[in-house]
């Protein structure tokens, strides 16, 4: 990431995001089990708008779990001060764009960081 | 991760050394909640100088630490947090919740 030219700040964004989305998949698609396959991949994008071309980066994360429930993509209400349920608050906080879809057997979450703040897209 | 209690007048400084995540956060957890509920000591220190990283797990043991000072009466401080460490307590909206000092002689007297 250092090399595309993202600040310390995204590379620490994308890392958190990354981080939690495996730990989503390992807890919640594959209940603990830890040697259950993950695909990551990573592709260098650009986005064109009128004025500017800005570069990111698109992580793409796929498991063979059961299809996710749709309603448990809601996170929960940081009003409450719990423990728990905050990871998919730090995936959404962390990246541009967070999008789940079901794919025959395979979960796909793709996640997009920008090396500049763009308008934010609906997430999820 | 490694997790060692020294006491310091009527404070438990807890030092942390190492990320906190999944597979050792019931670790730090069961540390707070032992000198919080069971030794009912009044201050708290967590000491996350030599902290790198804390997952949504870690955030969640602090969070039990929080609670668990609140129900007793105690003070919780957190004191050395990374730039990661604040950011996931900020994109969590818990810090400003958290009692964060910039070091230890200001966590034991804040």
């Amino acid at each position: 990431m250092e090399m595309l030219g993202f600040s310390p700040e995204h590379c620490r964004s994308i890392i958190r995001a990354v981080d939690e989305a495996v730990s989503n998949i390992m807890k919640h698609a594959y209940h603990g089990r830890g040697d259950e396959p993950i695909d990551v991949s990573c592709n260098r994008i650009l986005q064109r708008t009128k004025s500017k071309t800005v570069q990111g980066v698109e992580i793409l994360l796929s498991d063979r779990g059961p299809a996710v429930d749709p309603t448990k993509l809601q996170a929960r209400s940081l009003d409450e001060i719990r423990p728990g349920g905050l990871g998919l608050h730090i995936i959404r906080g962390s990246m541009d764009t967070v999008e789940y879809k079901r794919s025959g057997r395979t979960n796909r979450l793709r996640l997009v960081k920008y090396d500049r703040p763009l308008k934010r897209r609906p997430n999820l | 991760m490694n997790i060692s209690a020294r006491r310091v007048d009527k404070a438990t400084i807890l030092d942390v050394t190492g990320n906190i995540d999944m597979s050792n956060s019931p670790e730090v957890r069961k540390s707070l909640l032992r000198e919080l509920r069971d030794k009912s000591v009044s201050r708290v220190v967590l000491n996350l100088t030599r902290v790198a990283y804390i997952d949504s797990s870690g955030v969640a043991s602090l969070v039990e630490g929080l609670k668990a000072a609140r129900e007793t009466g105690s003070r919780f401080v957190l004191f050395g947090l990374s730039e990661s460490a604040r950011e996931v307590l900020k994109i969590s909206r818990l810090l400003k919740l958290f009692e964060v000092c910039d070091d230890e002689e200001k966590a034991l007297t804040c």
